[in-house]
């Protein structure tokens, strides 16, 4: 007798955040019969929770910005360690895909004149995030969510979990088993081709901005399946979370607060990151207050503030001066939007208004917020073709978050959602077409689905055993204390070590209750893709032997551009465990390069400039 | 501090709810949770440490990793913007997230879940109901473009025309609105009514400067604007404080009101561009 119910499908998309979303639509439109399973309802996976913007080079709040411009400050942003082609697609591409989702009932801020409205952000040389007041996010998924039930041939699956791919002798995808949270009952999902959309790993660490189903699902069944993970040391420090209540720590504060103008500032009062500025951005940002506050008015001739370089630096800043002594008891630093109009704040920043009043009893027209650094992004994840987006693995595909190569080192804010929305319509077109191509449905075999159902269930069988969430509780103290923000190498050894025990613990716990909607089992089926993606962290931390971008090693301070800033570290699978390889960075080509090097100005559309 | 230990001690081996009372409130929150699927329910009493700035939700999470690993409830970004944790707090209806311990009164807090819906367990609700009705409203359908909207590949609208419509956006899909909403609530009559959610889409669209399609038909047939009594109880519990009904519904009420009454009026305003 069947212990699942069978679905089959052209592609099946896992993960309805906006990767998951374009690439289905994509899917279908192409004529591909698809399928989107989520583990929430539709409309709530964590792009909801983006807010400055979508980054695309409109070109409407400042002539001079193009496409150029905009590879040129990801690359540097990346710390010249992003996918050049990605990088190229994602700057070239970005504007049609923005503009794409007006067509589909987006309705963006508007420019004086009517256009889609483009605000500032770290590391972007023009303003060029698109953005709907600090509820980016929202809007983009609930375009893209209306999009998706509304085309032909595009079918949701609400609250099911994906636990394992399946392939067929000759190591194509062929089948995905899924658990349905309501009922506990499987599914198996047949399809030629599949693309995972499954977002980041944030709950693998104690602080942070992620939300529950943050476990790093994409990457470690991925990974099982024998796909690369590249660039797994990667992990984004948002510089500025909540700190206080400690309910509340880790929760998200914009960048768009600095991006409007907010100030940060220690508790001497000083404004401390014009101490900040990296050699690589000298000449780039204001040193002076008022230098900063004519860029801000908008004076062309004006320096952008230091409060608006790349999230790794500005992180980095807040922490050392928390070190030295200069924070607030509670760890964290000043943010200050309050010298700005309140009306002002209260209509482009709406949601930390009400964030921090109901959340804080904080009125942030009057007074700092205090904040801190908190886990927020992975730019590593699952390697992928820079065109179609499949991985190593034939017929699996992979976008957004849980995929690899656009953010190198460090990612720019807004260059997420662009990413969603350019490589998601990508892997959508890839995966279509590549199931064009096959003939039949790969076959796998049904023991191995069998298997997988039946140690699914353990957890109910066994009669002693630990909570799964005592596991999970370990695991995130683990990485936050010894794979975080600075990291060296006896504690990423104690990291790799720990969880390593972890696993066997993961693999004895015990679920108590039915499988009728149960936290308890849900967090079982997600400690092993937790515990991959974690082991993946440690393992390249401890390989990359310099400072880069999100990865800081206390004991190798330095960048060195000789050796690590031409390395990509991959993860892959080799008789059971994880192998750790190093591959020489893909050269650009000179034309790109001179892009790169030369100054923003340069490369500036100018006819802004003669008028 | 020997209390705070004697407290937990106490709560591990069960003994909860024989914890004097005056200790509790220092330390503890008393929460009584509504467990239990369509067979039947009960309220269940837990006890749990309290932290500076905790909210309902943490409590729910806190009663997971101990007590109750089972308890069925959902959530995801745990900052009021995706609108996962609808429950009735205090029979309240509000978000679990933006709830805050130390604001409700003192004595138990009762949690349960959503009335309207049909009971998955605990906390979980079936809320399929919302999904259907979104398809059926008819997508955004976008006017003919401007030649220099179609030389810049975008819609060109100013940026006080599109506030009405922005406000509406702001919706995050909690479902309180439905599930206060007499109509759906008392009367479940989700026959003859798609409730305040999907008027405040509709409005989204029918307000779109750039939107082409006619919902009026929709709006006075299948949608049910009528069926709105304006007792406001939705606009009362929007976490988004979104005007549902002065400005949503009451607005469609006379766009329909307009087209049966006085169609020229209303062909007038269509070519003006609503």
């Amino acid at each position: 007798m069947d212990r699942f119910d069978t679905h089959v499908h052209d592609v099946v998309v896992v993960g309805a955040g906006g990767a998951g979303l374009r690439a289905a639509i994509e899917s279908a439109t192409m004529g591909q019969k698809t399928a989107v399973i989520c583990k929430s309802l539709l409309g709530k996976a964590h792009t909801v929770m983006a807010e400055g913007g979508v980054a695309a080079a409109l070109s409407n709040a400042d002539a001079r910005d193009n496409w150029m411009v905009h590879f040129r400050d990801t690359m540097r942003g990346s710390k010249h360690l992003a996918d050049y082609r990605m990088a190229v697609h994602h700057a070239k591409e970005a504007p049609a895909r923005v503009r794409e989702l007006e067509m589909w009932g987006a309705v963006f801020d508007r420019t004086k004149d009517g256009w889609i409205n483009q605000r500032n952000f770290g590391g972007h040389t023009y303003p060029r995030l698109a953005h709907v007041g600090d509820r980016t996010g929202l809007e983009i998924i609930r375009t893209l969510q209306d999009k998706a039930v509304h085309t032909p041939g595009l079918e949701v699956f609400m609250e099911l979990t994906v636990v394992k791919l399946f392939k067929s002798k000759d190591g194509k995808v062929g089948a995905a088993l899924a658990y349905e949270r309501a009922t506990g009952r499987f599914h198996l999902f047949k399809a030629k081709a599949f693309v995972l959309a499954t977002g980041g790993v944030g709950k693998a660490f104690r602080i942070t901005s992620n939300s529950w189903e943050y476990t790093g699902d994409g990457m470690g069944i991925a990974y099982e399946a024998g796909a690369d993970l590249l660039g797994m040391e990667f992990v984004q420090f948002h510089p500025t979370g909540m700190v206080w209540p400690p309910s509340v720590k880790g929760i998200l504060v914009t960048e768009g607060v600095r991006g409007e103008g907010g100030i940060l500032r220690n508790t001497k009062g000083e404004r401390f990151m014009f101490r900040y500025v990296p050699e690589m951005f000298k000449g780039e940002f204001a040193e002076t207050e008022e230098e900063a506050a004519r860029w801000l008015a908008g004076d062309k001739n004006a320096r952008r503030p230091p409060e608006l370089l790349t999230r790794d630096v500005v992180a980095r800043a807040i922490m050392a001066e928390v070190k030295s002594g200069r924070g607030t008891p509670r760890g964290g630093v000043y943010l200050d939007i309050s010298w700005r109009e309140a009306d002002y704040v209260r209509a482009k920043l709406p949601s930390m208004y009400h964030q921090f009043k109901e959340l804080a009893g904080v009125d942030i027209t009057k007074e700092p917020m205090e904040v801190g650094p908190t886990m927020h992004y992975i730019m590593g994840g699952i390697r992928v073709d820079p065109d179609t987006e499949m991985t190593n693995v034939p017929g699996l595909f992979a976008a957004g978050e849980c995929a690899a190569g656009l953010h190198g080192a460090n990612r720019l804010g807004g260059n997420s959602l662009s990413d969603l929305l350019v490589f998601g319509q990508r892997a959508g077109a890839g995966a279509a077409s590549y199931a064009r191509g096959l003939p039949s449905t790969p076959e796998v075999d049904p023991a191995e689905v069998y298997a997988a159902v039946a140690h699914a269930l353990e957890p109910f069988d066994r009669a002693t055993g630990e909570s799964p969430f005592a596991v999970m509780d370990a695991l995130q103290e683990i990485m936050q204390a010894n794979a975080g923000m600075v990291r060296f190498r006896d504690e990423l050894e104690h990291a790799a070590k720990e969880i390593e025990a972890l696993r066997h613990r993961a693999a004895k716990v015990r679920v108590a209750g039915t499988r009728e909607f149960n936290p308890g089992w849900h967090v079982a089926m997600d400690l092993p893709n937790l515990l991959v993606a974690s082991e993946a962290i440690a393992l390249s931390a401890l390989a990359r032997e310099e400072s880069r971008g999100g990865h800081t090693r206390g004991d190798f301070t330095d960048a060195d551009e000789e050796k690590w800033g031409k390395t990509w570290v991959v993860c892959r699978r080799e008789n059971g465990r994880m192998k750790v390889v190093l591959e020489p960075v893909v050269p650009m080509p000179a034309d790109l390069k001179a892009i790169v090097s030369g100054k923003a100005e340069d490369v500036a559309t100018k006819k802004e400039a003669s008028a | 501090m020997s209390t705070d230990v004697t407290v937990k001690e106490m709560v591990a081996r069960g003994e909860g709810s024989a914890v004097p009372a005056q200790v509790i409130r220092k330390q503890m929150a008393h929460l009584r949770v509504r467990r239990g699927g369509p067979d039947g329910t009960q309220l269940e009493d837990f006890h749990v440490e309290v932290e500076e700035g905790m909210v309902v939700l943490d409590a729910v999470h806190r009663i997971q990793a101990t007590e109750a690993p089972d308890l069925a409830c959902r959530w995801n970004c745990k900052a009021g913007k995706c609108g996962s944790c609808s429950a009735e707090v205090n029979g309240e209806p509000r978000l679990m997230c933006m709830t805050r311990l130390s604001d409700l009164p003192e004595g138990p807090v009762v949690v349960e879940p959503v009335k309207t819906f049909p009971l998955v367990k605990d906390l979980v609700t079936d809320v399929s109901w919302n999904y259907r009705v979104n398809k059926k409203v008819q997508p955004f359908t976008p006017r003919e473009m401007t030649a220099e909207e179609k030389a810049k590949g975008e819609f060109n609208m100013k940026q006080a025309d599109i506030d009405r419509v922005q406000e509406f956006r702001k919706c995050i899909e909690c479902f309180l609105c439905q599930n206060v909403c007499h109509v759906l609530r008392d009367h479940h009559r989700e026959d003859a009514f798609y409730g305040p959610r999907f008027m405040i889409r509709m409005a989204s669209l029918e307000m779109h400067p750039k939107d082409g399609a006619d919902r009026i038909p929709a709006l006075a047939g299948e949608a049910g604007v009528g069926m709105c009594n304006i007792t406001k109880c939705c606009t009362e519990v929007c976490p988004e404080h979104i005007r549902i009904t002065d400005n949503g519904i009451i607005p469609l009420k006379e766009r329909v009101a307009d087209r049966h009454w006085d169609p020229v009026r209303w062909m007038i305003g269509k070519l003006g561009g609503k």
